[in-house]
């Protein structure tokens, strides 16, 4: 990352505190171009696309003109497109990002209903992928071109290449349907009824105190976890081999395993350490993927998310909920990368002295 | 967001001390999220099931399983003899839904009525803007606001309807979803409150069951209403779990997760009538698919080239191969369960030789058109493309070069109503309320030229006779009237007639008492789950 060699460039004399926070700050100042960026596409894409909000709300009964022409007044799309899109800036700015025109909510209100359901199956599922990526990844590395090896990076690439709508239609059919070891869908089981308080259902089951709620939300959550970690699991399982393929061929490795240090403490310190820096970047790299994979799994697992209710917003060209959730979402993705920039400085001493 | 946690707070302990939180539950998977939760301001299939079947009923409702209206909120009704005005007599002693949210003090009255319609009709009703990009779509597309001159309350249990001309079809279109009657005294409540936006997010009315929680995209909650004027609902719960995947759908069904589910995959339902525990009703949709050529374009002009290539069209095939045999071939534009279908017309029977010859009689000689293919699954035409590809295969062998296009689908609906439109589209219809009028005014009509009407067809024989019915109010007149009208259309063959699609509903063995409704409809009032 070129992130890495601007920081290894940097003048050295004042404090890592202060590095650190002309670093920040840098990133921060990079974040505001973009982020009007992605407003400008997020805007402009939609209108691209052909079809027309006005016209989709009387379904395939025709509008007569004189009402497509009042209800595009009404909702603003006959002014300028240039208006439109500050008028929409300016909102965003002060905290409006528009009203849906099929749900008549605040796109706001609507995203953080739905966000942390996204929020609670992403997460799942980089744990899984990391727990199981990492070992993989080192495992192989350690035994580079034995069956293991093989049979692993082999899974992988299967994992890489599997479409998630497959997949996971598979995996309901196996699991849920033949052997009905986990529910079809949904997020916890329908006898369960509690108010959300923080929107993450794991959490709220155990706050809810109901007998079982937990296990529910457990069981309901491990397809869509799978299914949405697969990927990101070979990425890291692929990523974290080459690197440690790499790491384990320098110099101070040798250094270290001549000083009669355990494997154990060869691989699992000095060299799992080093290796980590690009499989973190791998990681963050993985959150936006994740974005994308959470549409899919969302809408196979009826998951209330954010990617479900972007596809249908997208079917129903309710502009408002496209262009806001775009811009949520992207800021959500810099976010990340910017928290993964700084845990560059944690994992390597190098970086932060 | 406070208020509403202590709603769900309130019920989920009302729930538990109820007893038993699994007591007679009945869990639908429905297709869809609801757009919202006002009846008014909506279109689709998936919002009407979820809002007005549920909490809402209106002044008369369709009888279950049939298109005929029967007394719903208004008891009885008298047409004046110029049949401009329609009286109805409200239901004595309905009560509106009591929720966590509302407490009614009062019985269904006129005021409510004139509230329900006004709002949707009168630009200066403090409602017709209740919420941002407030529209009322289905109102404007039935033609309310110019059909009804005023609303008005007699006494408090009369409410008389003023029309502005003569409209058969009035009292099925009161009869539709979008006609929903809400509580002026819930609605007064909350104008009062500041929240008015409260109405399409939780709905209050008369009807079988009463909203208790919506959580976005995932699941609706009802509780079946204890006042209801219908008499108590033998489940106690309704619950929408909302699963937009077919194949999931029927996974659910098949687990257990759900008691019913709508629009199977047609590869599916012969594993659905094979499972133990599963049944499958059928029954003819009120829908049909067509083939629109573009009448005002040579060389589709011509009645002899139309015909022709109706001829050379294997209807059977299609129907085999897109809905696996779950459709019928269409002669008439109106489905055969429709009241005035005319069965005695023929359909053009397949005859690639003679479709051949007709076309080289009518002078066309190397024909290349394009064949509009929808891009969207519709019950009506589960897969245009597949359709389209054995159009193509069939007019080849009559010698006609087709070249298949389609459009992303809001896209493909407007282009298709142009004038000048090149090539013939495939598209298709669900009826709204049964009446014949909403199939061949609405859509072969002289003033839907340039809408509805994708033949761009103005036939004056068929227009007048049309008209007439619609202004006609007694049935066996207006039978005669659409039968000869259905003649004209076969005639002048602006259309090929595709299908008339099957609709499937597949549920749990032990579901009872449910009711397909053939607008397509699912409403759950009369369920029953034994064990």
């Amino acid at each position: 990352m070129q992130w890495c060699q601007r920081w290894d460039t940097m003048p050295r004399q004042r404090g890592a505190g202060f590095n650190m926070f002309r670093f920040l700050m840098g990133r921060l100042a990079v974040l505001i171009p973009t982020f009007i960026g992605v407003s400008i596409i997020a805007f402009s894409f939609i209108r691209l696309l052909p079809g027309d909000p006005v016209a989709l709300l009387s379904g395939e009964r025709v509008m007569s003109p004189e009402r497509h022409a009042e209800i595009s007044h009404q909702l603003g799309f006959d002014r300028p497109i240039v208006v439109q899109y500050l008028d929409y800036l300016w909102g965003v700015l002060q905290g409006d990002f528009g009203t849906s025109i099929v749900t008549k909510k605040p796109v706001i209100d609507q995203f953080f209903e739905l966000f942390p359901a996204t929020v609670e199956l992403s997460l799942c599922a980089i744990l899984f992928a990391v727990i199981l990526g990492i070992p993989a990844g080192v495992v192989a590395a350690i035994k580079r071109g034995s069956a293991i090896d093989q049979a692993m990076m082999g899974t992988a690439l299967v994992g890489f290449s599997m479409p998630i709508f497959w997949w996971g239609l598979l995996l309901i059919m196996l699991v849920s349907g033949m052997l009905q070891w986990t529910p079809v869908s949904g997020r916890i089981s329908l006898m369960y009824f509690f108010p959300p308080v923080t929107g993450f259902m794991l959490v709220d089951s155990l706050l809810s105190g109901q007998a079982g709620a937990f296990k529910s939300a457990v069981s309901h959550l491990v397809l869509p976890t799978i299914v949405l970690g697969t990927i990101p699991l070979a990425v890291i399982a692929r990523q974290t081999r080459s690197a440690m393929l790499e790491v384990l061929s320098e110099d101070y490795v040798r250094t270290a395993r001549a000083k009669g240090l355990s494997t154990f403490r060869v691989v699992g310190v000095h060299a799992l350490r080093n290796a980590m820096i690009p499989v973190v970047t791998t990681i963050g790299l993985q959150v936006g993927v994740m974005l994308a994979g959470a549409i899919l799994t969302e809408t196979i697992f009826s998951w209330p998310g954010i990617g479900k209710w972007m596809v249908d917003s997208v079917s129903r060209r309710d502009y408002a909920v496209i262009q806001g959730g775009l811009l949520v979402i992207a800021a959500v993705i810099m976010l990340v990368n910017l928290i993964v920039d700084l845990l560059y400085g944690l994992i390597n001493p190098r970086i932060r002295h | 967001m406070k208020k509403l946690t202590t709603l769900f707070a309130a019920t989920a302990l009302a729930t538990l001390m109820a007893g038993s939180a699994w007591s007679k539950t009945f869990v639908y998977c429905s297709e869809g999220s609801p757009e919202g939760f006002d009846p008014g301001l909506y279109t689709a299939g998936t919002t009407f099931d979820a809002a007005a079947h549920t909490v809402y009923n209106r002044l008369l409702e369709f009888k279950k399983g049939t298109t005929e209206v029967e007394p719903g909120l208004a008891e009885s009704w008298k047409i004046s003899d110029d049949g401009l005005e329609y009286t109805f007599k409200l239901r004595p002693g309905v009560k509106f839904q009591t929720t966590e949210f509302f407490t009614p003090t009062r019985d269904l009255n006129a005021d409510d009525v004139v509230f329900s319609y006004e709002r949707q009709l009168k630009a200066d009703n403090p409602w017709n803007k209740y919420i941002a990009g407030a529209s009322w779509e289905y109102a404007a597309g039935m033609g309310f606001p110019e059909v009804i001159k005023s609303v008005e309350k007699v006494d408090d249990l009369t409410v008389k309807f003023t029309l502005t001309r003569k409209e058969a079809p009035f009292l099925a279109n009161i009869a539709m979803p979008f006609a929903s009657i809400l509580s002026k005294e819930y609605a007064d409540k909350l104008q009062a409150d500041g929240k008015m936006e409260q109405m399409n997010q939780m709905p209050l009315g008369t009807g079988p069951f009463a909203f208790v929680a919506y959580q976005q995209d995932a699941v609706i909650r009802y509780k079946a209403n204890p006042d209801y004027w219908g008499g108590k609902q033998k489940i106690d719960d309704l619950v929408f779990a909302i699963t937009t995947d077919a194949s999931v759908r029927f996974q659910k069904l098949q687990a257990g997760e759900c008691h019913l589910m709508p629009y199977p995959n047609a590869a599916d339902v012969e594993k659905m009538k094979a499972d133990p525990n599963l049944k499958v009703m059928e029954q003819a949709g009120l829908n049909v698919a067509y083939l629109a050529y573009n009448t005002t374009q040579a060389p589709f002009d011509k009645v002899e080239v139309r015909k022709a290539l109706n001829k050379a069209i294997n209807k059977q095939a299609i129907v085999d191969a897109v809905f696996q045999g779950a459709a019928q071939p269409a002669v008439n534009p109106i489905p055969p369960t429709m009241w005035s279908y005319n069965d005695k017309l023929e359909d053009d029977t397949y005859e690639p030789e003679v479709a051949k010859k007709m076309l080289e009689d009518a002078g066309v000689k190397d024909l290349s058109m394009k064949l509009w293919a929808m891009p969207v699954s519709r019950p009506y035409m589960l897969n245009a493309r597949r359709a389209a590809e054995l159009m193509q295969s069939d007019f080849a062998k009559v010698g006609v070069k087709v070249e298949i296009v389609s459009y992303e689908w809001a896209e493909y609906l407007d282009k298709s109503k142009a004038k000048d439109r090149d090539g013939a589209v495939i598209l298709g219809w669900t009826g709204d309320n049964g009446d014949p009028d909403n199939f061949l005014d609405t859509l072969l009509g002289c003033n839907a030229v340039g809408g509805n009407n994708r033949a761009q067809w103005c036939n004056e024989e068929f227009d007048k006779l049309v008209k007439k019915a619609k202004e006609t109010s007694d049935i066996a007149e207006r039978t005669k009237l659409y039968e000869e009208a259905q003649a004209v259309f076969k005639r002048e063959a602006p259309w090929a007639t595709i299908d008339h699609s099957l609709s499937v509903v597949p549920m749990r063995k032990n579901v009872e008492g449910f009711v397909q409704s053939p607008l397509g409809d699912f409403a759950f009032d009369g369920v029953d789950i034994v064990e």
